[in-house]
């Protein structure tokens, strides 16, 4: 019968008109009234169409979104280091950065002129950035992680769009809240929740660092052995003053290639984090999931 | 069916003797190291070519493009790649010319999908094509000055030959861009370029050959001729054009007899791009092609590229686990943009976005699953070289996440299992009983645009244009890639070639889809916990010198890099020619002859059966 295929289609936009409202009467109206039945219509049980109020409503991102990178330092309320910065200015995250926005001033001793292991100055054109999550994959301190804020609108593309390490800069703890079990997955590789120069440190000093744990995640850390590098390196620094001016040198010989020491560590890393998952997974049975959001939950409110 | 000479399918081998023999002195090997293939005397082409089509089965014309060794031979060479559509491998064939008078017979008689193709190497390469009857700029306008793509033009903005720029480290104080290169400076013109004709809005030169010699007001006068043909520019500003793009149509009444299409509004040289970044810099640029599919994307840069590694001591392939993500990854995608492109098709009609959100709710389910693998909803960049970004994430949804967000907190195998196994089904199942049997539907769209495979191959048609006409031609079997092989599932293939029946074959496509991933899903339980890389991620490998060529069949078609590794004998980082070969842009020399005859609405549904993106069209 002609018409038939019409009225077939007509039934489902019918049904599709229905089921909108479908919910509407199941909850006789509080889908909408109450925060909490945001989760209703979100959800994949959820019949018909519904909207997102954005942005009075946000869908949440997975830990794995990926929006402008930020600088990680140490929490300020760290016992020896507070808001000290964990990148080395060794410059993989520049190099890899397929836009090439993000620029490094690598730090110097005001004295002797020799290149120190931190940051004098970082900037990221986030006009520039692609967002790809390059330098977070690359660089081997897990120094430089991707932020999750996508709300950067501003009236003036000139003056704020290139942010420099101060805007940059976000405590570790703030990587925690954010992406918990990535977090936790990078700690394991590293071998504990500090800094891997720091690790390194308390390694040859016969320390163990605490094994990371979902439970030990928001604990204070424990003394190190030896001060972050950056901030009182006098012993080991000659040695590695020594390597980083013969790569500088090395360097200026032969510009058009590069890889060489940097690649090592960045290799090193991605090996060690490739047995890393299974801890975690190890871990899952003690893991108390209230007491984690809880506390996750609490660091929100704290910030505000 | 066209009668196709019976071939074996893989013997390469076989053609390029017999072909040596045909032609003794027109064919070398190409013995350059990494190389393959036959490098033919440019002026015999046109025969060797016509004997390839006819004597031995390569009957379509995948990719053709241009490569400037400007610094290592100083000449300029045509690379070929032609397929039997019966399957196999390609038949790799090459054509130099001296770079201060490049000049390549054109093969545009022999392969018409050549057309677009050698356009492109004019206007990015200055290639001159005696025998092209159109030759002029098909991405840049007319004002541009030089030929982009040759390795001694600067860009504005240029910079370094190379990426990483010196610049950024250790001494990194920043600079806009822009400050350094005032606005209004960075374009130049030809010498004899006439300024004037900026202002001017006639256009000629596009509507020189349209019949419009004709002066409206001396016909109006004499007032005895009451129909005339009718120049119509459809876009580039139009809802219709899925983008920016244009088509000139000339009308006779609503019938059409010419259409033309204008492109390259959206042109950023992606390829000059590629060829500053290094080997994994292109990586998050591929996504940026056809933006609905850049999972696709990734993994035939991913294959080109692991093809040259492979030729080096140290690569291992991806892992089982890895290649199981992978097909994943890009059949979820290949339902993603063949719902699309149903919705679409039928906003084209005039059925305005009802269906089209249809058929997009699923779409967002397999994008939360992409943002919570990859990172991010349609820019994924997930593939690497050896492997992918990271395994599959435990949960939908993260801990943190679990806070604001309890009710997509799912177990990523449940997930999975449960978009696979139900919902998509469900959805395609829905959207057959919603529009295939609708008469307005059909009215509209069966007999239209009729395409005949003998076209489509001609016109080096791509994917569900291709497969619609009634040629089973699809990468995955013709040419098999990852675990393919091993995976059970039919080329979809139509016979009527019309619109109608590209519709059709996108909901088998999809089926097909599916089939794979209930393939897939027990593969990835197996796999569970295993390593996706064999050896290193590595940032920046040294690739050997060598090309290659790395297709898939990507939803639009067949998706083809043509990457060159040169200059740097240690293992360059950089690229020295990183080619695409969209499937949007070729399949679009079939618009015209596809048009032609039928009324100006059609021309919209029929573009919209193509399903292009311009992002990838463009460049
Ligand atoms: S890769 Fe990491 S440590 Fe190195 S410069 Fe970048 S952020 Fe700093
Ligand atoms: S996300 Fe990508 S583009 Fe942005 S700064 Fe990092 S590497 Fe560069």
């Amino acid at each position: 019968m002609y018409g038939q295929g019409i009225l077939k289609g007509l039934w489902v936009t019918f049904r599709h008109f229905v089921n909108t409202y479908v919910d509407d009467i199941r909850y006789a109206g509080r889908k909408y009234l109450r925060q909490e039945n945001f989760a209703i219509r979100q959800g994949l049980k959820a019949q018909g169409a519904f909207t997102v109020q954005y942005p009075d409503e946000k869908l949440a991102v997975p830990e794995r979104f990926r929006f402008t990178p930020f600088l990680v330092v140490n929490d300020p309320d760290h016992p020896e280091a507070p808001g000290d910065d964990w990148c080395t200015s060794c410059g993989i995250c520049a190099k890899v950065c397929p836009p090439q926005c993000i620029w490094i001033v690598r730090g110097s001793d005001p004295t002797t002129g020799r290149p120190v292991p931190q940051p004098e100055a970082f900037f990221i054109d986030i006009d520039i950035c692609m967002n790809c999550g390059f330098c977070a994959e690359f660089c081997p301190f897990d120094a430089i992680k991707m932020d999750h804020n996508y709300e950067l609108a501003s009236y003036d593309r000139t003056s704020h769009h290139i942010h420099d390490k101060q805007y940059l800069s976000r405590p570790l703890s703030y990587w925690k809240t954010i992406a918990p079990t990535t977090a936790l997955e990078e700690a394991v590789a590293r071998g504990g929740w500090e800094h891997p120069d720091v690790l390194k440190a308390m390694k040859k000093a016969g320390q163990t660092a605490v094994t990371p744990t979902w439970d030990n995640m928001f604990t204070k850390p424990e003394p190190a052995a030896k001060p972050l590098p950056p901030a009182e390196s006098a012993d080991e620094d000659p040695a590695k003053a020594e390597r980083l001016r013969k790569r500088e040198e090395a360097l200026a010989r032969k510009r058009a290639a590069e890889a060489g020491e940097p690649a090592q560590p960045a290799a090193a890393a991605v090996e060690a984090s490739a047995p890393a998952p299974a801890a975690p997974t190890a871990d899952k049975p003690k893991f108390d999931k209230q007491a984690m959001l809880e506390k996750i939950r609490q660091r929100k409110a704290d910030k505000g | 069916m066209v009668d196709y000479p019976i071939v074996k399918t893989t013997d390469i081998k076989a053609a390029v003797d017999a072909l040596k023999q045909k032609f003794p002195d027109a064919i070398q090997d190409d013995t350059r190291q990494g190389y393959g293939g036959i490098i033919v005397d440019k002026n015999h082409l046109v025969e060797v070519a016509t004997a390839l089509r006819d004597d031995f089965g390569f009957d379509y014309l995948s990719s053709a493009t241009a490569v400037d060794y400007l610094g290592i031979s100083d000449h300029m060479e045509m690379v070929y790649h032609a397929y039997r559509t019966a399957g196999g491998p390609a038949l790799v064939f090459k054509a130099q010319t001296p770079r201060d008078k490049p000049e390549i017979p054109s093969l545009i008689n022999v392969w018409p999908g050549a057309d677009f193709q050698e356009r492109e190497a004019w206007d990015l390469y200055g290639i001159k094509f005696p025998g092209h009857p159109n030759l002029k700029r098909i991405l840049l306008w007319d004002g541009f000055d030089g030929h982009p793509m040759r390795k001694d033009w600067q860009e504005a903005y240029y910079e370094e030959d190379h990426k990483p720029f010196e610049s950024r480290w250790p001494g990194g104080w920043v600079h806009r861009a822009e400050e350094r290169n005032i606005y209004g400076k960075n374009v130049k013109y030809p010498a004899d370029f006439d300024l004037s004709k900026l202002s001017d809005t006639s256009e000629e030169s596009h509507y020189a050959d349209l019949g419009l010699g004709v002066s409206v007001q001396k016909l109006a006068d004499e007032s005895h001729i009451k129909t005339d043909r009718l120049v119509v520019n459809m876009g580039p500003h139009h809802p219709s054009t899925h983008g920016v793009f244009r088509m000139i149509v000339t009308l006779n009444g609503e019938t059409i007899e010419k259409l033309e299409p204008v492109m390259g509004y959206l042109h950023r040289n992606h390829e000059k791009i590629g060829e500053r970044n290094t080997f994994l810099h292109n990586m998050p640029f591929t996504d940026r092609l056809d933006y609905l599919s850049s999972m696709g994307n990734n993994l035939g840069y991913a294959l080109a590229v692991e093809q040259l590694l492979a030729n080096g001591a140290r690569y291992q392939p991806p892992t089982y686990r890895a290649e199981c993500i992978r097909v994943l990854m890009v059949e979820l995608t290949r339902i993603v943009n063949h719902l699309w492109a149903i919705g679409f098709l039928l906003n084209d009609l005039g059925a305005f976005f009802t269906p089209a959100l249809y058929a997009i709710a699923e779409r967002e389910k397999i994008l939360d699953f992409f943002e919570a693998t990859a990172g991010s909803r349609m820019m994924c960049n997930y593939m690497r070289f050896g492997g992918v970004f990271k395994d599959l994430p435990e949960r939908i949804r993260g801990e943190a996440t679990r806070v604001n967000d309890l009710v997509r907190d799912y177990d990523t195998m449940e997930f999975l299992t449960e978009l696979i196994n139900e919902r998509l089904p469900r959805s395609i199942d829905e959207l057959d009983q919603y529009l295939t049997d609708s008469e307005i539907i059909k009215s509209r769209t069966v007999g239209v645009g009729y395409l005949s495979p003998e076209m489509a191959i001609a016109y080096s048609a791509a994917g569900p244009l291709l497969r619609a006409s009634g040629v089973p031609y699809d990468v995955r079997r013709a040419d098999p890639y990852s675990i393919y092989p091993e995976l059970d599932f039919d080329v979809a293939v139509r016979y009527n070639g019309d619109i109608y029946d590209r519709y059709l074959i996108r909901l088998d496509e999809m089926r097909e889809s599916l089939r794979i991933l209930k393939q897939i899903l027990p593969r990835l339980e197996r796999t569970r916990g295993e390593a996706i890389f064999a050896g290193n991620k590595q940032h920046t490998p040294r690739v050997p010198l060598g090309e290659a060529y790395g297709r898939v069949e990507n939803p639009k078609g067949e998706l083809g890099f043509y990457v060159v590794s040169a200059g740097d004998e240690k293992g360059p980082q950089n690229p020295w020619r990183y080619h695409v070969r969209a499937p949007s842009f070729i399949s679009l020399t079939a618009l015209g002859p596809m048009c032609i005859g039928h009324k100006v609405a059609d021309v919209v549904a029929i573009l919209g059966s193509i399903d292009i993106v311009l992002g990838e069209t463009d460049r």
